[in-house]
């Protein structure tokens, strides 16, 4: 019982960033008819926003400690943040410490700007295009976001920590009646559910109340009869294109923590991605976000040792296999909708 | 000729021209020259041309003709690879039936994939394949390890049995590759004309005739009824439904096809260079595959070939371009001017060729919608001025 | 085989074509030249360093060319000389190979065995590269070394620890100086059971492939025979980012170890959550609960921070070592670069001394006159104390470093300390060791 709840806060967890993902892809997916395979690569750059704040808040000064020596036996350079000679240590030591929520101030508007320099620049001179074009040029975009990435700031993971006060681990399992110690999971994890929750349920929130997502969601399922209304729908789609960067950025600025960032983790994710929103039917926003979820669950449950001792290997193929018998015996994916990308 | 009109003729006999001069045509560069660098006649790349060219020829007969984005092609590479590489351990060193075999097994496998994953279309369709694509690739890392030798790669040892041949040479090494006894996969003749040294392997040939009739039979395919209705189906499958035509063994049978030249690569893999590594069947791969033909020109005789010469060339060419190499250009400039340049190289040469690639990716495909064959199209019409009149390039617009 | 031909511009180098302006096809057989594969010229040899230029690994085989560069100014006589001074062997004297000077090209692994073939073949059929070094990874040695043995050159492996390289998957023309996994296990078991008592019940997460088996295999063997009981062993997918639902289970399983046979972004990524799930603040069985990381690399350890601290792992080499030899190289390594060197680099630099200096002790390039100064060499003061080039496997056996996280580094490279510097005599093995067996070194084969 208490492996099973586990795994389910697992799948929880691994969902919420499978969902982000998914929900920002089938955002401009479902919207602008584009296959973005520069997608990952935005959740990259979200989490190297957590990295460059977290770099900046570490700029020093140097004194030379003629006490200690360094590797080559010269006299030690010691290197002092200035926030912590602006603040003081310990005030500059919890500022560094809180990069990774500081990043997310910033994050919204740079990943924002990027998904409308993207657009304009690149994309929308290829809304007529084939598919195989898009995913050509989004291919050949992300590597070259990839490659500056790597050049800035190497191919090694960076660590980039969570504040002290989200370290370490919440008992649920005493909530839950067990003993202490059964049923255990990082605040930050738990942290990172809430995150997706809400800015999930915002991007919902904001599509369902508001004009402006009563029109995309009409352009969505008729774009010509929206243009011949007049309506500018591409405007409306730049501004979408914006926000959906900003959610593969957002969730990237909070994974960063869970899994130190490097310059591949976009692509690690992409193929995912894909396959999530595929499974949760094209076009459709709460398709992509439970098929996240789904996918999440099953993953955990999957990696049991009970059920990896029956079925081994399962925990390597399960997301792929759940995806076939899904997309056989749906034949448009959880929620999907007739027309979108079938041809 | 050969059942082909003059144009389709003239595109052959180019293409032929090309297959077999290539070890002049891809060492334009005196060897002791700094350009050395850049040419690529030697065995192991033009091997690979020819091999990721007839891969991609195969997967532009299903693409090209039905749209159907099959984004799990490298696995039927990577068993036509495996059933090569366990023919040289079990049967003995011969290529043909090594390649015969790949052939079949990349062909029932793309039977069975074909099958079901046919039952969807459009984004569907090309998440099945890739679905059945990550679960070979994953599989053949871990739990399938007895059979494909995991990370690793699939090798040949001292001790296989090899029954119609050796398990070792009389000095003590493994037997080599052949086509038939004495006429080795890897033998090359080398021949110098003043500062010029030119390769001919024997691999290679066997590779270009390969890539020769692989071309020729997708000529055929495109000029042949079966190829006007995969067209078809590409075009609008709706109304073909509605004529009560079931286009289902059509495509299937492009599927299958297209499958078979995957394994063909494969196995002329193996053959060049006896390993078969499980990272030949992941989504990389297979989405290699998918530029190459893009990059090139989807539903283009020609592109794809060009495709995976590009791909391929920038693959290994830009990638060993090092500092040293670079000092040795640019070492007659000044010092800072040098160094500058070098600085600036280091984005796109070496440890980037990536970004290189990548950028290329969006140049050609925002510049060059056609791919590189319009492209070629374009500096054909510059030096002719009258575009309507040249047969060659009303022969290679993409089959819409 | 003898028909085989891959040379290419070896031959132009010994001045066989000057003068042939037009000349007649000429088919190259052994009798026509020097009966190896590129053969070198009078003046220069040239190396190829097929390092991972591209992909996860990209950081260290920056790190192992950097290494590469260094060697190569050292033989051709620049920089300080790194090693050669304290090289036990004093045959190199800084006039390149032989008296001829070294050239090298490089190349990309991509970290997968396909591309580092490939990559490595374009080194011996075009660039005429006489020796291959260098990767980051078991697969891609393994499957560089069958190319090698093939082609008639030598191979001097970079970083590779999976215990098939010299064992089942051994070749006459591949040498690893690189400790393996059965090492690591002889060296930090002993230090395990001093640090954490005999009984302990151990958690094995194991990445899935090869070099995760034989390293958990190894592992386990070692500890058990200490008296720990070997829980469970839960093997992962390479391919996962996220380890929690591998991680989630253990404090429940009653095992109060976890073992980690996990290496680069793997390690960095598997660490992070076990620590993030708070299992080292645990009491498990009375005892706090242990994390165990059998291969350490320092690039690597910088990715998960101060996750390392206080986890024991065992290395290669570190740059903090103080006898003659690694400070001659860390000193020459740091000013040329501003950085420590990493195990990585060492190992490289290492081999390529080593390959030098066969080359001048045998008085030839020839492939097989290299092995054979090279098997059972007995060497020193290349910074792991006195070594020996097992002639049985083409395995080096030297000290092994178990070391720490270290509590309080001083800087960014400063992450680890040394705890035992485990005697040789203690990590040798029989040549045929089940662990080992199953592959046949084969004869040398020096190609055309």
């Amino acid at each position: 019982m208490d492996a099973i709840i586990l795994q389910i806060l697992n799948g929880l967890d691994k969902g919420s960033a499978y969902a982000l993902i998914a929900l920002g892809l089938t955002l401009i997916f479902g919207t602008l008819g584009v296959v973005n395979f520069a997608h990952g690569a935005l959740f990259m750059i979200g989490a190297f926003c957590a990295v460059t704040v977290q770099r900046i808040l570490n700029l020093s000064y140097e004194t030379i400690d003629p006490s200690q020596t360094d590797f080559l036996g010269n006299p030690l350079v010691v290197k002092t943040p200035y926030v912590h000679s602006w603040f003081g240590p310990e005030t500059g030591a919890s500022i560094i410490e809180w990069s990774v929520p500081i990043a997310i101030i910033f994050a919204i508007p740079i990943m924002i700007a990027i998904g409308f320099i993207m657009e304009r620049g690149l994309i929308k001179h290829f809304y007529k295009r084939p598919h195989a074009d898009q995913i050509l040029v989004t291919f050949g975009l992300a590597i070259v976001l990839q490659e500056l990435i790597k050049y800035f700031y190497g191919a090694n993971p960076i660590q980039t920590g969570a504040p002290d006060v989200f370290r370490g681990s919440f008992d649920f399992g005493v909530l839950l009646g067990f003993d202490p110690n059964v049923i255990i999971y990082p605040y930050w994890r738990l942290v990172y559910f809430a995150f997706a929750a809400v800015i999930i349920g915002a991007v919902f929130a904001f599509l369902q109340f508001t004009t402006f997502g009563m029109v995309v969601r009409a352009g969505m399922a008729d774009r010509e009869t929206v243009g011949l209304l007049g309506i500018n729908i591409d405007k409306k789609f730049t501004i979408m294109f914006g926000l959906a960067a900003a959610v593969a950025g957002l969730a990237g600025v909070m994974y960063a923590p869970i899994n130190s960032p490097n310059y591949h983790m976009g692509m690690d994710f992409l193929v995912l991605s894909f396959v999530v929103v595929v499974v949760g039917g094209m076009g459709s926003l709460p398709g992509a976000v439970l098929a996240g979820f789904l996918l999440g669950i099953l993953e955990s449950f999957a990696s049991m040792n009970e059920i990896k001792s029956i079925l081994p290997g399962i925990d390597q193929i399960i997301i792929y296999l759940v995806a076939i018998i899904i997309l056989l015996t749906r034949p448009r994916g959880l929620m999907g909708r007739k027309g979108v990308m079938e041809d | 000729m050969l059942g082909l009109n003059t144009k389709d003729t003239t595109l052959l006999i180019v293409v032929a021209v090309l297959a077999l001069g290539a070890p002049f045509i891809l060492n334009p560069f005196p060897e002791a020259s700094s350009l050395a660098q850049f040419n690529a006649g030697y065995p192991d790349l033009m091997q690979r041309f020819a091999i990721f060219g007839i891969f991609a020829i195969g997967f532009n007969i299903l693409f090209g003709l039905t749209g159907y984005l099959s984004f799990g092609h490298a696995a039927f590479l990577g068993v036509g690879s495996y059933s090569a590489v366990w023919m040289f351990k079990l049967l003995g060193m011969n290529v043909l039936p090594a390649i015969a075999l790949s052939i079949i097994v990349a062909g029932l496998f793309a039977l069975l994939i074909g099958y079901i994953s046919l039952r969807r279309s459009g984004i569907y369709f090309s998440i099945l394949t890739l679905a059945f694509a990550q679960m070979s690739f994953n599989l053949a890392y871990s739990v399938l390890t007895p059979i494909t030798n995991g990370e690793t790669g699939l090798q040949l040892t001292l001790s296989d049995p090899r029954i119609f041949g050796q398990s070792a040479t009389s000095d003590g090494g493994i037997p080599v590759t052949n086509l038939l006894p004495g006429f080795e996969m890897r033998e090359t003749f080398t021949w110098e004309i003043g500062p010029w040294l030119f390769q001919f392997n024997t691999g290679y040939y066997l590779c270009a005739a390969f890539l020769l009739l692989a071309f020729y039979l997708s000529v055929r395919i495109f000029r042949s009824p079966f190829g006007l209705m995969l067209r078809a189906v590409k075009s609008n499958q709706q109304r073909m439904h509605y004529t009560g035509l079931n286009t289902r063994p059509y495509t299937l049978a492009a599927f299958v096809i297209s499958g078979m030249y995957a394994g063909l690569a494969g196995g002329l893999l193996a053959s060049m260079d006896p390993l078969a590594g499980a990272e030949r069947m992941q989504w990389t791969a297979s989405g290699e595959v998918v530029l190459m033909t893009i990059l090139g020109g989807a539903g283009t005789l020609i592109g794809p070939v060009l495709g995976a010469g590009f791909i391929k060339y920038f693959e290994n060419i830009f990638s060993k371009i090092n500092d040293s190499v670079l000092h040795g250009w640019f070492g007659f400039m000044p010092d800072g001017m040098e160094n500058a340049i070098i600085f600036v190289s280091h984005f796109f040469v070496g440890k980037s060729w990536h970004l290189t690639l990548g950028l290329l990716f969006m140049l050609v495909v925002t510049f060059l919608p056609g791919g590189l064959v319009e492209g070629g199209q374009r500096i054909g019409r510059l030096f002719r001025r009258k575009p309507a009149k040249d047969p060659k390039s009303a022969d290679m617009k993409p089959a819409e | 085989m003898s028909k085989t031909n891959l040379t290419r511009r070896g031959v132009l180098q010994t001045g066989a074509v000057a003068g042939a302006g037009l000349a007649l096809p000429t088919y190259l057989s052994a009798a026509s030249h020097s009966g190896f594969t590129n053969a070198p010229g009078d003046s220069s040899v040239t190396l190829g360093f097929n390092v991972p230029q591209t992909g996860p690994y990209a950081d260290e085989g920056a790190d192992e060319l950097r290494a590469y560069e260094l060697a190569v100014e050292h033989l051709n006589g620049g920089g300080d000389g790194g090693m050669l001074p304290t090289f036990s062997s004093q045959a190199l004297d800084g006039t390149g190979i032989l008296g001829r000077k070294v050239e090298y090209v490089t190349g990309d692994t991509q970290t997968k065995s396909d591309a580092a073939r490939a990559s490595a073949k374009a080194m011996i059929e075009k660039e005429g590269a006489i020796m291959i070094t260098g990767g980051s990874s078991s697969g891609v040695a393994v499957a560089v070394q069958g190319l090698c043995q093939e082609a008639g050159v030598i191979f001097m492996s970079g970083l590779t620890h999976s215990n098939d390289t010299t064992g089942k998957d051994k070749k006459a023309n591949g040498f690893r100086h690189f400790f393996n996994a059965y090492m690591s296990a002889a060296a930090l078991a002993p230090v395990l059971s001093k640090m954490y008592g005999n009984d302990r019940k151990a958690y094995h997460l194991t990445a899935d492939y090869t070099w995760g088996w034989t390293q958990q295999e190894s592992i386990a063997a070692a500890t058990e025979a200490m008296g720990w009981e070997t829980v469970n062993n839960v093997l992962t997918p390479l391919a996962a980012t996220d380890f929690s639902s591998y991680i989630a289970p253990v404090l429940n399983s009653g095992a109060d170890v976890l073992v980690l046979n996990h290496y680069g972004g793997n390690m960095v990524n598997s660490l992070t959550n076990a620590v993030q799930f708070g299992l080292r603040d645990k009491q498990v069985n009375g005892k706090n609960f242990e994390i165990v990381v059998p291969l350490y690399s320092r690039l690597m350890a910088r990715g998960a921070g101060e996750n390392v601290k206080g986890i024991f792992g065992s290395t290669n080499w570190h740059w903090s070592l103080q006898d003659d030899a690694s400070k001659a190289f860390v000193k020459s390594f740091g000013t040329k670069y501003g950085f420590p060197p990493s195990q990585a680099a060492h190992t490289c630099y290492v081999q390529t001394l080593l390959y030098a200096d066969a080359v001048t002790r045998a008085g030839s390039f020839n492939p097989c006159a290299v092995v054979e100064a090279l098997e059972g060499f007995e060497f020193d003061g290349l910074g792991n104390g006195p070594t020996l080039y097992r002639a049985d496997d083409h395995q080096c056996f030297k000290d092994v470093l178990v070391v720490k996280g270290k509590d309080n580094p001083t800087s960014e490279f400063d992450l680890l300390e040394i705890v035992e510097i485990t005697p040789r005599a203690q990590v040798e093995y029989a040549p045929d060791h089940p662990m080992f067996a199953g592959g046949q070194l084969g004869s040398c084969n020096p190609g055309a």
